[in-house]
């Protein structure tokens, strides 16, 4: 499988998530710079965290006008798959390749844990190697992640299975004070309707080395090649 | 021409650091400080002597680019530069 990791100025996540593939996965990966457009022979392309041209206007705007992003809209309505992480989902809700907009954290604070996730949908091509409702213990590390979407989308959201991932307390328990930043119905990441455009908060690249204490970001991207093979 | 952009959190949703500005004010003494909006100010010099057509352009440069209007509500003014 051949992944692309796209990198804009104040990507910082870019070579981590290059290496897990790289290393980890055993996977051809490149890293594409923001004014490319030649990204036709990828089978996924991830943007990753990072604070893109310095979050100025709104966190992921200003990448979401460049070259790349134009092209990566174009490989998604034919199918492409495309995942962002943090700063990548943000791009990906600016570029409108997801619904919703994601709003400073509800505190006002930078938050940076390990946090609770449970699995809402297990079949899609980004969580096939999970189960339905499975505890994943993935890092967050944002200001902005605060996800919000209106009532009429989110409902279609959730009958069409978009909603992937909600914050949850270690028993899978979605709570209040398990929701680290106010998202709405504490949703961590979804999908667009075709499922091919995945975006979440937490940072699963941080969660791919039993040294970094969890594994559980490996699911999600070992799913990806399961869904591709 | 220049465009002034005037950009604050829409209405019921949250705004952290309206929120935080609000508390500090109060605990400076503004006691009848009711609620804080934190929004952006924007200019834009753009060369165009026709005022409809800046105005225009204004709406165009708002909708792709400088407000989201899922969480932001806009006003602006086009003026001589």
């Amino acid at each position: 499988m051949r992944f692309g990791v796209a990198v804009y100025p104040g990507s910082n996540c870019d070579y981590d998530t290059y290496r897990v593939i790289r290393d980890v996965l055993k996977e051809d990966v490149q890293l594409i710079d923001y004014r490319s457009t030649d990204i036709e022979h990828y089978d996924c392309i991830i943007l990753p965290g990072g604070f893109s041209f310095g979050d100025y206007l709104r966190p992921g705007t200003l990448a979401s006008h460049t070259p790349l992003t134009g092209a990566i809209k174009d490989f998604a309505d034919r199918g492409g798959f495309v995942i962002g992480i943090c700063n990548g989902f943000q791009i990906l809700t600016e570029a409108h390749l997801l619904p919703g907009a994601l709003m400073p954290n509800i505190h006002g604070k930078f938050v940076c844990r390990h946090q609770y996730l449970r699995v809402e949908n297990a079949d899609t091509p980004f969580t096939n190697q999970c189960e339905e409702g499975q505890i994943l213990k993935i890092p967050i590390a944002h200001h902005d992640g605060n996800y919000f979407v209106d009532e009429d989308t989110l409902r279609k959201m959730e009958d069409n299975g978009q909603i992937i991932l909600r914050y949850c307390d270690e028993f899978g328990n979605i709570t209040e004070e398990a929701n680290p930043n106010g998202s709405i119905r504490n949703i961590a990441g979804v999908s667009n309707e075709k499922k091919n455009v995945f975006g979440l908060m937490p940072h699963p690249e941080r969660a791919s080395e039993s040294i970094l204490g969890t594994e559980d970001g490996l699911y999600i991207l070992r799913s990806i090649l399961e869904h591709h093979s | 021409m220049l465009i002034k952009f005037f950009i604050k959190p829409r209405k019921g949703v949250l705004d952290p650091q309206g929120r935080a500005v609000s508390e500090n004010l109060r605990s400076l003494g503004f006691n009848n400080v009711k609620d804080v909006k934190v929004g952006k100010y924007i200019e834009v010099y753009v060369e165009e002597n026709d005022r409809e057509k800046a105005v225009e352009q204004a709406k165009e440069m708002a909708k792709k680019a400088l407000v989201n209007d899922l969480i932001e509500d806009y006003q602006f003014e086009v003026v001589e530069d």
